[in-house]
């Protein structure tokens, strides 16, 4: 049978237009593992050596010229991504416990759930106006609050959306039960739904944490910048993202290396927390 | 949920409390019903919170642009000029800037992409999806000013010194083409931040592309590999038309994530307020005109000129990211279940 067909040119033709295309599909793949790893070395190459240097960890950021590092930036990015979080997860859990617990599928919860999946994709640069109109401007200075605010805004929509599918895939039948039992609504829904859906809930925080870790767009606006250790949030702070940004546009080299020091810091702890938390998701599933 | 008596049994195992002499609810069973009261609209006061929050950037985006709205009106759009000195703004060449570049990035992302999503689903050994959709997916995690970052100190100088001289000899003397690849090769322009966004968008497409891919019913592809299809018709003929819709949404949320990019584009995009049809000219997109001049801004009008901008910035990327999410909805609809 394969003698016959080798020799009939139009199936030729269509074996070898399969192969091609499936060698094509090969190569997009390549394609795409290639970027990764040639961004992953270049991080390594040119920031591997300013991250094994103790003094980033405790020095200030320095004038260009001067030794230092980026002690400043570390804590006001830790401050805000920890007080974003706390801003963001409460609201995001509670809107999600709605949207799968209460509104199921009446209008107020599809249309939340159409308008945060728009939100979770909006540009983060306007979240960053938004803040600075409605906070910055009336406040009339630039502070760590608006920065966490502007960073709570981000961890909102993707916190909502993981609440809401958590929740959604505990078996109705453990709320009956717990209904059976007289548990009232809201006993049920924080002793067994939430417990049930606890990992994946925890999941989508450690992904919000992951995705605001870096984000810089909105922090421009409304944490800005400072070069001096300030842990008060009602005054500029320091974060790395911007810092990075601002170093790395710089033409000093010292402070193009600290910038690649802070990159690597940052895609680390970014990569590392998407690890975790697809880790702890695989072993609930 | 109104509280019968017999409800009260079995509360954490507190049975002594149930019914007082008259057979009514005993207070801890009335506070219950308040508490259970409470809890749903304390929820959904926190989803009406979310549902706001679109609507309220809109509102503050549009009480920042009064004065530019009030001064251009809609010829704000394709007025040319950006001149912060003599307090004259448009917005022309950030939203050239803004969609030639996400174009670009659509143009190499999604055939990428596409390829991607294929090897994923039907040509790759089990044992190594998971492990290779993992590698894509990080391209995602990876924070955009790294993109940024890298783009400005690797890639860019290998497209000055490489791709941007080639491709100046192959088109350079092509008429109408030509005109995308005049001029020097700086580098820095468009072509690098089309390049950059392109390698941002792969993994939103592909996952996307991915789900969707998978919903196709098992016993469609059989049927046409019984008929003697090739993996690449029964994918191009069955697969593709059947999860049409689906593709074009993840297609349209990758154009949303491109659009309104910031900091990977601010890097390598030049920031010139100027308007060119060659790719290799450094421009603007209104991500990185907001990035570049808010802080910076003296002046009510150029403030305006910039809230207006991200006005308009987040009308077309909600517009898209909408279009999207519709796309994706009736693809789930059809298919009966959720994706």
């Amino acid at each position: 049978m394969s003698d016959i067909s080798a020799s009939n040119p139009v199936y030729r033709a269509r074996k070898r237009n399969n192969r091609v295309m499936l060698s094509v599909s090969a190569l997009a793949l390549a394609f795409g593992l290639f970027w990764l790893a040639w961004i992953l070395a270049t991080l390594f190459y040119e920031g591997g050596s300013a991250l094994v240097r103790a003094t980033l960890y405790y020095q200030m950021t320095p004038p260009p010229g001067a030794d230092g590092g980026l002690a400043n930036a570390i804590a006001g990015s830790l401050l805000m991504v920890v007080v974003g979080t706390l801003i963001g997860t409460p609201v995001g859990v509670m809107a999600g416990t709605y949207l799968a617990e209460y509104g199921r599928n009446g209008w107020l919860a599809s249309a939340t759930r159409f308008l945060n999946d728009v939100l979770l994709s909006a540009p983060s640069i306007v979240i960053g106006l938004f803040v600075y109109s409605v906070y910055v401007a009336q406040a009339k200075h630039f502070s760590g609050w608006a920065g966490s605010i502007a960073l709570g805004l981000l961890v909102i929509p993707v916190v909502v959306r993981t609440t809401d599918d958590m929740l959604k895939l505990v078996p109705s039948s453990l709320r009956e039960a717990a209904a059976a039992l007289g548990c009232p609504t809201w006993k049920m829904i924080m002793q067994v739904t939430y417990r049930a859906a606890r990992t994946g809930i925890v999941t989508g925080i450690l992904l919000a944490v992951a995705r605001v870790s870096g984000e810089t767009a909105p922090l421009l606006f409304t944490s800005l910048n400072n070069q001096f250790w300030s842990l008060n949030m009602n005054a500029p702070m320091s974060n790395l993202p911007v810092v990075i940004f601002q170093f790395a546009m710089s033409p000093y080299e010292d402070w193009q290396r600290l910038a690649w020091g802070g990159a690597t810091l940052i895609t680390l702890a970014v990569l590392l927390l998407n690890i975790v938390a697809r880790v702890l998701f695989k072993k609930t599933t | 949920m109104s509280a019968v008596p017999v409800s009260a049994h079995g509360v954490e195992n507190e049975v002594n409390i149930a019914v007082t002499e008259q057979g009514s609810p005993s207070p801890r069973i009335r506070s219950s019903a308040w508490m259970d009261k409470a809890f749903e609209w304390l929820t959904r006061a926190f989803a009406i919170l979310v549902f706001s929050i679109l609507a309220a950037i809109l509102v503050s985006l549009l009480m920042g642009s009064t004065l530019t709205l009030q001064k251009y009106g809609l010829s704000f759009i394709w007025r040319q000029d950006w001149d912060p000195v003599r307090e004259e703004f448009g917005a022309l060449v950030p939203i050239y800037g803004t969609l030639m570049t996400s174009l670009l990035a659509m143009a190499i992302g999604i055939p990428v992409s596409f390829g991607i999503a294929l090897f994923l689903t039907e040509l790759s050994p089990g044992w190594l999806k998971r492990p290779l959709g993992t590698a894509i997916e990080l391209l995602a995690a990876i924070p955009s000013i790294i993109y940024g970052m890298w783009g400005l100190f690797v890639l860019s100088p290998l497209v000055q010194s490489h791709l941007q001289p080639f491709l100046i000899g192959v088109f350079g003397d092509v008429p109408l083409i030509g005109k995308l690849f005049e001029g020097p090769p700086l580098g820095i322009g468009m072509m690098t931040a089309g390049l950059i966004l392109s390698i941002m968008v792969i993994p939103f497409i592909t996952a996307v592309m991915r789900d969707v891919f998978e919903l196709v019913p098992p016993m469609l592809k059989e049927s046409a590999y019984g008929l003697g299809a090739t993996t690449w018709e029964v994918v191009f003929r069955v697969v593709l038309p059947y999860t049409r819709v689906g593709v074009v949404g993840g297609i349209m949320l990758g154009l949303g994530r491109a659009l309104g990019e910031t900091m990977a584009v601010t890097f390598v995009i030049g920031n010139a307020h100027r308007l060119s049809a060659s790719l290799m000219a450094p421009g603007n997109s209104i991500a990185s005109a907001l990035a570049n001049e808010f802080t910076e801004a003296v002046g009510d009008l150029y403030f305006s000129a910039l809230f207006e901008l991200g006005l308009i910035l987040f009308v077309i990327t909600t517009i898209v990211l909408a279009l999207s999410k519709l796309m994706l909805m009736r693809l789930s609809r059809q298919e009966g279940t959720r994706t």
